[in-house]
């Protein structure tokens, strides 16, 4: 029984020293196999005495079983080593960037307007669009400027022939709309304008949202409330300062044009706001009744209010931008900051 | 509108500072643009004369002066050109501190000793006048302190009026806004007639119509003309912006300042026979006051005399019959001209003076005679002479009438928001100078004759309003009924285009609509764009047919600036001109959408190869977008030719049988303009077909197989691979339910001639398995056609 005893022992370090699956496999063929050592010691049991017998064959099968578990734990062993080292070699560089596709933006102008339509779709205006070559019908006459009206003159025309135009305001859709839909009307007019007149704070096109509002129950007090909602909203501040004071528009009456507290310097003073505190941000006004007349609109029975802003303008505002022009240079270094 | 402070203050002065009146009037609807202080800060400057000047024995440039204070006689080294004995000029004395902290102190120029500094307008920051020493009038006071001298403790305020606020055109006006506003009394000046000393008029004769229905004139003989007006006259005409003269064209203008009437002094001894109001005969010579020598069009009302056109009527006096210093008798008048006769006439011919643009809003029309009356009061004054009667000629048939304007209380209310106390609506207007009645509804109230802006109820509403305050006025929410609004879903909304295109990586340009004509033509030679008949700039100045130019100027902006990879869309209108581009009835403003790109097909990346975008990049972008709406297939792309793109790479884009656009690539001519080192791809295609989607519709999901066939062909290189596969599609039968085309070769291996096409057809059937019979057929259909109809050539 030395023999079973060195068998074993030289198994057992054979087993624990194995470096490859096929090795641990050669070593359970060659001691626990058909042909194996062990499995020959249990055949060999036969010519043992029937005395003898029942304890040689259990311990050759305690050693059996010993050689067997620890074949099976070394397995497990170097599998699992395996799998840590081919784990290993699939390392990456996880702060390696992604595969891009590229993201693309709006242009501030856009992402403004989209901003201002949502806050009045939201309460049930509609978006409308019109025609930027317009007639001097529909973009002055219709609006209560007669020829030569010096309001006009603020204008600064771009004129196609006599009777034509480019647009000078979106306040023509609003004509438009109110030719052909009867009140209550809510809608706003977003769009590009055109005034001949370019230089630091001026573009020749520029963009406006006009905004018109005619039922049988509308008030002054109604658009103070709306355009104060809407600056608090737009410029995310429920305390910013807003004042009306009275202007001149020949399509409103009474006009007003609304200011905000100067949002760079909280109305301090400064460069922005001419050191006034102060920013002209829109005109606004009760729909002058010769406007609702002139489309057919009992100027009795409905009233109406009306609102214009620019768009750069309140972009510049909003997002600090100092310079009107580079609007409209389509440079990427300024457009994808907007993304 | 530039006033003096202190001259509003002599006719209304309210117990608060400048800068709550300012505001205060601001908030009344006349803007306060600025308030400017007449000088600079500055103490120790006074009223000197210079009673000797020598020439500097070391310097060519430099005086010596000897000056009079009043209290001694000191030296003074001075190195302005109109220096000279008599002349008298401020002095900052040793000790004086001029604008900017700057202290007087004695000093050597040259070796010689100055004890002060004669200063120009400029250095006191009392005009622009650099170029030599303030001139002081030759009986201003030596010894006096300038400030005391000029009353110089005043700020100029400029108003910006709105165009209907005629009336605050002079001092007097925006005096009763004050009155009102602060509840302080107003002290207008009082004007007397004066009595006519000399039997003397001058025939007028109106035959204008409508157009002057008042012309108020006088003669006055005999002023002495080289008798100045007085310096706070001269000090609040060139407060209120303007330049003293003498003393006619100076009463003229004060009197206009003051009272808001212009008028016109015509030198009566170059008048020839009588007056005249009139139309101008066609192309009438008239030499203006300012040199400019005009010929008038026959719709110019004009002042004339036996020998023609005197003055531009309500624009401007003409040179012939100008006050000269020679003068002694004059024609002095205030009319009334209608604003539709005089509005937009200055502009025609580049003009616009005080006069033109108090007349075009409308002066008050029983102001002529008041005005006459004071000016001849001051002109007698200042300069002496004799004034004869008077004469109104009036046609009063013609002059406006105003009729009285109600409003119903309940009006209030309803457009203010609230209900506003009767005695407040009465002390208003009364403040206004509007007459009121009171009526079973409300009021009736008489327009006084300088409101030209008050007829409706509307404009009386705005009194209230703008007198009360805004910001007094209440503030409300909207209320109305809340409908739910169609959505249709077979509507693709612009945005909805605007966000794929981001996803695919599109930065969204805004360029401006008119064009450089040059670039227009390169894209549309065909079409003659929109000219805008007054464009800011000849690169600016035709309406554009393409979104194209805009496009590619960005593009060009961006590479110019090392920016190699661009990718811009913008979404906006073209205008094409119908057959005549004249004919505005004709002419076309369609909603498009374009895109351009160039550089590297993805940003730069160690991911990326770095290749170059190419056609099918762009194309592959539209027909994601059109993907997005209406079914793609409803879209086909057709080999084209376009103007601007390259011939080989560029197809039109066909809804049903509308061409909707093209997409291509830049012409290498084009490309080479622009100064573009890498190639362009562009698209450009009508919005409205993008915008039509279609209603998701199920369809039941087949429980059974697909079957999936292979065919490599070879056809000619010259057949297009999209036809084709329409063409496969249509005979391939109604199993079909995927057609892939997933190789193109051509090259190595085959005939050069020749290009390898590998498709991909897939079948299934809903109801059952479908046999290797049924997918034969079809195949064999699909072998057929390709055969006959493209010469192909089976490969595998």
């Amino acid at each position: 029984m030395e023999d079973l005893e060195k068998l074993a022992s030289a198994a057992k370090a054979a087993i624990s020293t194995a470096t490859e699956g096929q090795a641990l496999e050669t070593l359970r063929v060659e001691y626990l196999g058909k042909k194996g050592q062990i499995t020959a010691l249990l055949k060999g049991l036969g010519k043992l005495s029937a005395e003898e017998r029942p304890q040689a064959g259990a311990r050759i099968n305690v050693v059996k079983q010993e050689l067997q578990d620890l074949i099976g734990a070394r397995k497990s062993e170097l599998d699992a080593a395996a799998v840590a080292e081919k784990l290993a070699g699939e390392r990456i560089d996880v702060s390696l960037e992604g595969r891009q596709a590229g993201t693309g933006g709006l242009h501030p102008v856009t992402r403004t307007i989209e901003r201002m339509e949502d806050f009045f779709s939201a309460i049930g205006f509609d978006v409308v669009e019109g025609p930027e070559i317009e007639d001097d019908y529909h973009n002055f006459e219709a609006l209560n400027f007669p020829p030569n009206h010096p309001a006009r003159a603020d204008h600064d025309t771009f004129y196609i022939d006599e009777n034509t135009v480019l647009r000078t305001h979106t306040s023509p859709v609003q004509v438009r709309v109110m030719e052909t839909q009867a009140p209550p009307i809510r809608v706003i007019c977003p769009g590009r304008v055109y005034r001949c007149d370019s230089d630091l704070t001026h573009t020749p096109m520029f963009h406006q949202v006009e905004g018109l509002l005619i039922d049988e129950q509308s008030s002054f007090a109604d658009l103070k409330g709306i355009i104060i909602e809407f600056l608090h909203a737009f410029f995310e501040n429920d305390q910013l300062a807003v004042r009306f004071r009275p202007s001149y528009f020949p399509f409103t009456e009474p006009s007003a044009e609304a200011d905000i507290q100067c949002v760079m310097c909280g109305g301090d003073g400064c460069r922005v706001c001419s050191h006034t505190g102060w920013l002209e941000v829109m005109g606004c006004g009760m729909v002058h009744p010769n406007v609702l007349e002139c489309s057919k609109i009992d100027s009795d029975k409905y009233a109406g209010f009306a609102f214009g802003m620019g768009v750069e303008r309140l972009a510049m505002l909003r997002y600090g931008v100092s310079d009107l022009r580079i609007f409209f240079d389509n440079d990427l270094r300024f457009l994808e900051q907007f993304k | 509108m530039k006033f003096s402070e202190q001259w509003l203050r002599e006719w209304v002065n309210p117990t608060i500072g400048t800068e709550e009146l300012a505001h205060l009037v601001t908030m009344a609807g006349m803007e306060v643009d600025g308030i400017e202080p007449v000088a600079g800060e500055f103490e120790g400057v006074l009223v000197a004369e210079i009673v000797a000047c020598e020439p500097h024995p070391d310097a060519d440039k430099l005086r010596v002066c000897q000056v009079d204070t009043g209290s001694e006689q000191v030296q003074i080294v001075c190195g302005a050109p109109n220096a000279e004995k008599g002349l008298k000029a401020p002095l900052a004395v040793v000790g004086a501190t001029l604008p900017g902290d700057f202290k007087i102190k004695k000093a050597k120029l040259r070796g010689i000793e100055s004890q002060g500094m004669l200063c120009s307008g400029a250095e006191l920051q009392l005009g622009e006048d650099a170029d030599g020493l303030m001139a002081l009038a030759a009986d201003a006071p030596v010894g006096t302190d300038l400030r005391q001298y000029l009353a110089l403790e005043d700020q100029v305020v400029e108003i910006d009026l709105t165009p209907n606020r005629a009336d605050c055109l002079g001092m007097s006006g925006i005096a009763r806004e004050v009155g009102l506003l602060t509840q302080t009394e107003v002290k207008a000046p009082v004007i007397d007639s004066v009595a006519a000393t000399i039997d003397d008029t001058f025939p007028v004769s109106l035959q204008a119509g409508d157009a002057c229905p008042r012309f108020v004139a006088r003669v006055i003989r005999g002023i002495d003309i080289t008798r100045p007006s007085p310096l706070h006259v001269q000090e609040r005409i060139r407060r209120a912006g303007l330049r003293p003269i003498d003393a006619v064209v100076d009463v003229t203008n004060y009197v206009m300042l003051e009272l808001g009437q212009p008028m016109h002094a015509f030198d009566l001894a170059k008048l020839q026979g009588g007056i005249t109001v009139r139309l101008a005969t066609a192309a009438e010579p008239l030499e203006l006051l300012n040199g400019q020598s005009v010929e008038l069009s026959a719709d110019t009302v004009v002042v004339a005399d036996d020998s023609g056109a005197v003055s531009m009527a309500g624009i401007m006096g003409g040179e012939s019959t100008a006050v000269s210093e020679s003068t002694t008798d004059l024609l002095l008048e205030a009319a009334w001209w209608k604003p539709e006769a005089i509005a937009g006439k200055a502009r025609a011919y580049g003009l616009h003076t005080d006069a033109s643009h108090r007349f075009e809003r409308g002066a008050d029309f029983a102001m002529q005679a008041r005005v006459i009356e004071r000016a001849t009061a001051l002109l007698l004054e200042w300069c002496g002479g004799e004034a004869g009667p008077l004469v109104d000629t009036v046609n009063e048939a013609d002059l406006p009438n105003y009729q009285p304007v109600q409003l119903r209380r309940d009006r209030i209310e309803r457009m203010l928001g609230f209900a506003m106390d009767d005695a407040e609506v009465e002390r208003i207007f009364a403040g206004l100078g509007l007459v009121v009645r009171n009526t079973d509804s409300g009021w009736e109230t008489d327009v006084p004759s300088w409101r030209v802006d008050i007829a409706i109820e509307a404009d009386l509403l705005e009194e209230l309003a703008r007198v009360y305050g805004y910001n007094n006025l209440p503030v409300s929410h909207i209320h109305g009924d809340l409908v739910i609004k169609d959505r249709p879903e077979e509507q693709l909304s612009l945005r909805a285009l605007r966000r794929r295109l981001m996803a695919r990586d599109y930065q969204e340009a805004v360029t401006y609509s008119f064009v450089d004509p040059a670039w227009q033509a390169a894209f549309d030679p065909d079409l003659t764009p929109v000219p805008v008949s007054n464009p800011i700039s000849a690169d600016l100045a035709v309406m554009r047919t393409s979104l194209l130019p805009g496009l590619m100027r960005a593009l060009a902006h961006n590479t110019a600036r090392q920016q190699h990879r661009v990718r811009l869309f913008e979404t906006g209108l073209r205008f094409i001109p119908g057959g005549d581009v004249s004919d505005m009835a004709s002419l076309v403003q369609r909603p498009t959408l374009a895109g351009v790109i160039s550089g590297r097909r993805e940003p730069e990346n160690w991911t990326e190869s770095g290749n170059l975008v190419d056609f099918y990049d762009i194309k592959g972008d539209l027909e994601t977008l059109l993907a997005l709406g209406d079914d793609e297939a409803s879209f086909r792309f057709k080999a084209a030719e376009r103007e601007g793109l390259h011939p080989g790479q560029t197809a039109a884009v066909y809804k049903g049988e509308a061409l909707v656009g093209y997409v291509g690539a830049l012409h290498p001519e084009l490309q080479a303009r622009y100064d573009l080192a890498q190639p362009v791809y562009v698209f450009e295609v009508d919005l409205e077909p993008l915008l039509a989607a279609r209603l998701p519709a199920f369809e039941e999901l087949s429980r059974f197989p697909e079957i999936r066939r292979d065919l490599a062909v070879l056809v000619d290189k010259s057949v297009a691979a999209g036809e084709l596969l329409e063409n496969v599609r249509t005979v391939a039968g109604t199993y079909l339910t995927d057609l892939r085309l997933f190789d193109v070769y051509e090259g190595k291996g085959i005939d050069p001639k020749r290009k390898s096409l590998a498709l991909g057809l897939t079948f299934r059937d809903s109801s059952r398995t479908l046999s290797d019979e049924d997918v034969n057929k079809s195949v064999d259909q699909v072998i057929d056609l390709l055969i006959k109809t493209y010469k192909a050539e089976l490969r595998n």
